[in-house]
């Protein structure tokens, strides 16, 4: 059930973000401190995710095979790969890792 | 609120199919990752009907995946959900540039706005004329919205076939999943420090504080960031931006 009220609230919430967009009338939101913000959120949510699913298991920091994965996929992006080629690379070199060591 | 000036929407356009190529590819290259984010959802405990309510109803990738995430690593729904809006808020904007451009009358746009996110937005506004936008815009939405929806259907049932999706690596999908879409954002030295400091605090406070909250400390790195930015600018001054645009007037 909670589950459920997780996914309504995000659904709800999701799309009133996106219609408000197309029909607050233009420059409401134009100002430059909220454009800069708007651009900076993303970033340090995405940081931080990324790293919280790397390195933590729950509540708890760990090092394991998906941050060999990762590595890869970081310098598959670097190398300027496609989307999907850089999350397949993750995967498989994240499966070889644990099929290696576990 | 005519807007009878737009010059020249019809000549020096591009074709229809070149800008129907451009969204398509973007569209199919990225709604097949929809099987990624069934496969991390299902890992994640979520029902078949609970995956495919969330790619159906939320479409906006990033959210999703933080979303299964959150709710995995045991937080409560409104921090999990708190934590999606905040990624989404970002489509806000989006929809606020596209809505200039695009031009739609007031009864479709509850419905197009459905189709606002990174990808749609992406397309649409590297489009030269309004004709080229609309188009960009509805293909990119429509192929997306299929093929994501398809792909996590596929995926949620695919992962439950598959059993231990960690034995697979596939917990490694969405984690890379952001820093595909953090990569290109990360161009000056404004956003790494934003980068960096999120981590720190997304890593260091995650044995601390309940789960799912420290993403949301981590996202006052943004205005930590332009706050000292500011400070250090601020002795220097500097003349008003003069070609501020007004309009798209030429």
């Amino acid at each position: 059930m909670t589950i459920w009220i997780a996914i309504a609230v995000t659904a709800v919430g999701c799309y009133a973000a996106k219609l408000l967009g197309l029909l607050v009338p233009a420059g409401a939101l134009e100002r430059p401190l909220v454009r800069r913000m708007a651009a900076l959120v993303p970033v340090a949510l995405l940081a931080a995710l990324t790293a919280q699913q790397t390195f933590a298991d729950g509540t708890a920091l760990e090092l394991d095979a998906k941050a060999a994965g990762l590595a890869v996929a970081a310098v598959a992006l670097l190398l300027r790969a496609p989307f999907l080629l850089v999350v397949g690379v993750a995967v498989v070199v994240t499966a070889a890792v644990r099929a290696i060591t576990g | 609120m005519a807007q009878q000036t737009a010059p020249a929407d019809i000549c020096d356009g591009k074709p229809d199919s070149a800008v129907v190529r451009d969204a398509l590819g973007v569209g199919i290259a990225v709604g097949l990752s929809g099987f990624a984010f069934g496969v991390t959802s299902a890992g994640s405990g979520l029902t078949l009907l609970q995956t495919c309510a969330l790619s159906l109803l939320v479409f906006t990738g990033a959210s999703q995946f933080a979303l299964v995430g959150a709710l995995a690593a045991g937080g409560n729904p409104f921090t999990a959900a708190a934590g999606a809006f905040f990624l989404g808020v970002r489509n806000a904007f989006y929809g606020l540039r596209l809505s200039q451009l695009l031009a739609l009358p007031r009864a479709v746009r509850p419905f197009a706005a459905h189709w606002v996110i990174d990808e749609s937005a992406a397309v649409a506004l590297a489009q030269p004329t309004r004709r080229a936008v609309r188009i960009g815009f509805t293909v990119t939405g429509l192929s997306l919205y299929v093929l994501w929806n398809l792909t996590t259907l596929l995926g949620a049932v695919g992962a439950e076939a598959l059993g231990d999706t960690d034995a697979w690596g596939l917990d490694a999908a969405g984690p890379a999943v952001f820093l595909a879409l953090l990569a290109p954002m990360l161009k000056t030295v404004t956003e790494r420090a934003v980068a960096g400091l999120a981590v720190v605090l997304g890593l260091g406070l995650l044995p601390v504080l309940p789960a799912g909250v420290p993403v949301l400390v981590a996202a006052l790195a943004a205005p930590a960031v332009l706050w000292a930015e500011g400070r250090r600018r601020a002795p220097a001054g500097g003349t008003p931006a003069a070609d501020d645009v007004q309009g798209e007037n030429r």
